[in-house]
């Protein structure tokens, strides 16, 4: 049913510009994987490489071990969703949905009852016979996928297709993506620049900038463990401090700073002596009224308070004026500190890391 | 009326709508309900005109049924007319194709440019530039003997083949343009859906882009009809002995016949029955007026 796709040192470029930089990476059958990255980092470009609309400068693609080059996208086991679903408008909702099995030549009451049941799948009954303008963003959204799944891909290939909905129902086609997915088996190869998106039906991530793929691994991983700098501040809010490596040993460094020396867990590619970048979630800092031994402390003053509702974001000022974010759970019974008054920045060696820059790319080109 | 008062402003509004009015009433209504006019009147000494012999009549249109020969050239002028039509649509489908999805914006402007330069010459020097082309002893015989492909010169101004080669150069701009404004608002994701889903690249044009385009093909098909039918410099230049036009039938009967009153009938005829014929094909192809004037 499902195929792995390894994309094997692939880069692609467009004149003088390389949007993708020797991206490796192998997506296993019935995974769902996800690439992540703000705009023009590359991964669209990706997915058109996988889909066959473009082929790649350097480097194979291979779908269940077949090298795809040369294999036209009408010919690749691949379905793609378009960011705009690019649904038929002059067809009606059961001819959009076996468009796929038409060129196929497959006879028109076959695929009128293939319509029926794919409308099942995807919970919308009663609507073969509509126009698509009739049907709302979501609705679209559902046929656009049941008209991929008609084709009974090995590969579905999903370009950031929840970006037009609104919040609610955004959350809502997530978990159907999710179940759509898991149900029918299908590899599921997924594009967004939202870290929301990617990290809650994911897999497994990639995250990706400047054409180059600067880590893979589960969500939490991503979350919790980035390689690097790029990774930490695109996934989730983060605390940064410049300084410079003073010594290191098991893993865990002392991280020389203007505003005094932290403990911190070493990433990779960094050594003794280095300038770099510490990084710390608001969420792993808290705010106290002494300073903490045990742990990497900082004087602040509360400068804003902004309550989100199920949490609490306090932002404060440390002494040289830079601000820091502190995120506390909503308790009622324990306020957080009162605007303007001072107290102790706390954060655990283990939860902070000294990573390095991004994985360089769209260089000596 | 009142979005066009708002943007600019109540008098030069008048003044537009005032011009407008003008160009429709006097110079198309009017004269055409003149014509009208004539063409159930008779045509008379003027020492005879309010006389008892100056009466309304059908005459002038039963003229033309009494006439075989005129039916004749008024079948080979609708059935040259859709030829015509027909060739510049296969013709220009995917000149229109190219240029609305193929090639880089930048290029097409420059194609289009090309394209449109012939059309600053007037239609009956262009007429005349084929008539050399086609000529006897005309360049294209003479590459043709060149090359080796024919040994004597062929004769191409003979019977409708030249007024059709005429008619096609003439008019194949006012196929290409509607079809490639269709064909470029369709949404290139739509072409590649398609293609993603297994299309062949034939299906993607029958099922996605043609239906799509049916409104500018319409349009185009229609505009380049009516003008075939109601051309006049084209078959004059072109035509042979053996083959004459529906309009030149008309033009005889109102400048040398200077009978006005057969030739507005005879007009008449011709809107009447290209309207008919239009009609007929716009039902056989499912395309609604509406979807023209878009």
């Amino acid at each position: 049913m499902s195929e792995d796709v390894h994309l094997s040192q692939i880069s692609m470029n467009f004149g003088s510009f390389r949007a993708v930089d020797n991206v490796d990476v192998t997506i296993k059958p019935g995974e769902f994987f996800s690439f992540l990255g703000p705009s023009g980092c590359g991964k669209t470009t990706i997915l058109r490489l996988i889909s066959g609309f473009m082929e790649p400068t350097e480097g194979a693609i291979k779908i269940g071990g077949k090298d795809m080059r040369g294999i036209r996208p009408n010919a690749r086991p691949t379905a793609l969703i378009f960011q705009n679903l690019a649904l038929f408008p002059l067809m009606p909702i059961w001819e959009n949905i076996t468009f796929g099995l038409e060129v196929r030549g497959v006879p028109k009451t076959i695929r009128r009852a293939k319509a029926e049941e794919l409308l099942q799948l995807v919970d919308l009954h009663d609507s073969a016979d509509k126009r698509v303008s009739q049907l709302s963003g979501g609705q679209k959204q559902r046929v656009a996928i049941a008209r991929a799944l008609a084709v009974e891909p090995k590969v579905m290939l999903l370009d950031e297709p929840l970006s037009a909905l609104d919040l609610k129902l955004r959350q809502h086609m997530r978990a159907e993506l999710r179940a759509i997915q898991k149900r029918t088996g299908v590899t599921f190869i997924y594009i967004t620049h939202d870290q929301g998106e990617a990290l809650a039906m994911s897999d497994r991530v990639g995250v990706m900038s400047q054409g180059v793929l600067q880590q893979v691994a589960t969500p939490q991983e991503i979350y919790n463990n980035p390689t690097n700098g790029f990774v930490a501040s695109f996934v989730g809010e983060n605390n940064v401090f410049t300084g410079r490596v003073k010594s290191a040993s098991d893993g865990v460094a002392v991280f020389e700073t203007p505003k005094g020396d932290f403990s911190a867990k070493l990433g990779q590619n960094i050594s003794v002596g280095d300038v770099s970048k510490l990084y710390v979630r608001p969420e792993f800092c808290t705010l106290h009224r002494e300073a903490d031994a045990k742990a990497n402390s900082l004087m602040v003053e509360v400068s804003e308070i902004a309550f989100e509702g199920n949490f609490v974001n306090v932002f404060v000022k440390d002494r040289s004026g830079d601000t820091h974010m502190v995120q506390v759970q909503n308790d009622p019974s324990v306020p957080p500190p009162a605007l303007h008054s001072s107290c102790h920045m706390v954060f655990n060696p283990a939860s902070c890391m000294i990573l390095a820059e991004a994985k360089a790319g769209r260089t000596g080109h | 009326m009142q979005e066009l008062i708002r943007r600019y402003g109540i008098s030069l509004s008048v003044i537009m709508a005032a011009m407008t009015a003008f160009w429709l009433l006097a110079l198309v209504v009017i004269p055409n309900l003149v014509l009208f006019k004539f063409s159930f009147r008779l045509y008379l000494p003027v020492d005879q005109l309010g006389g008892p012999n100056d009466v309304y009549t059908l005459k002038n249109y039963i003229t033309f049924f009494d006439s075989p020969i005129h039916i004749n050239v008024f079948f080979s002028t609708i059935m040259y007319s859709s030829m015509v039509t027909v060739i510049c649509l296969i013709v220009t489908y995917p000149i229109a194709y190219m240029l609305a999805k193929v090639l880089k914006p930048t290029d097409t402007a420059t194609f289009f440019l090309i394209l449109l330069i012939p059309l600053w010459v007037s239609e009956i020097l262009r007429s005349f530039a084929w008539f050399i082309i086609l000529s006897a002893q005309g360049p294209l015989n003479a590459l043709l003997a060149g090359i080796g492909l024919i040994e004597k010169p062929i004769r191409w101004i003979t019977g409708f083949q030249a007024v059709v080669v005429g008619l096609v150069y003439a008019y194949i701009l006012f196929m290409l343009l509607p079809i490639y404004n269709a064909i470029q608002a369709l949404d290139t994701n739509q072409i590649e859906a398609s293609q993603d889903l297994g299309a062949s690249v034939w299906r993607t044009h029958w099922r996605v882009v043609i239906p799509h385009s049916k409104p500018g093909i319409a349009s185009g098909c229609v505009m380049v009809f009516m003008l075939c039918a109601g051309s006049v410099v084209v078959p004059s230049t072109l035509a042979s002995t053996n083959s004459r036009w529906f309009t030149e039938i008309i033009q005889q009967w109102m400048f040398e016949g200077l009978d006005w009153n057969v030739g507005s009938a005879y007009a008449f005829l011709l809107l009447a029955l290209c309207i008919v014929f239009v009609s007929l094909v716009m039902r056989l192809l499912n395309v609604r007026l509406v979807d023209i004037a878009k």
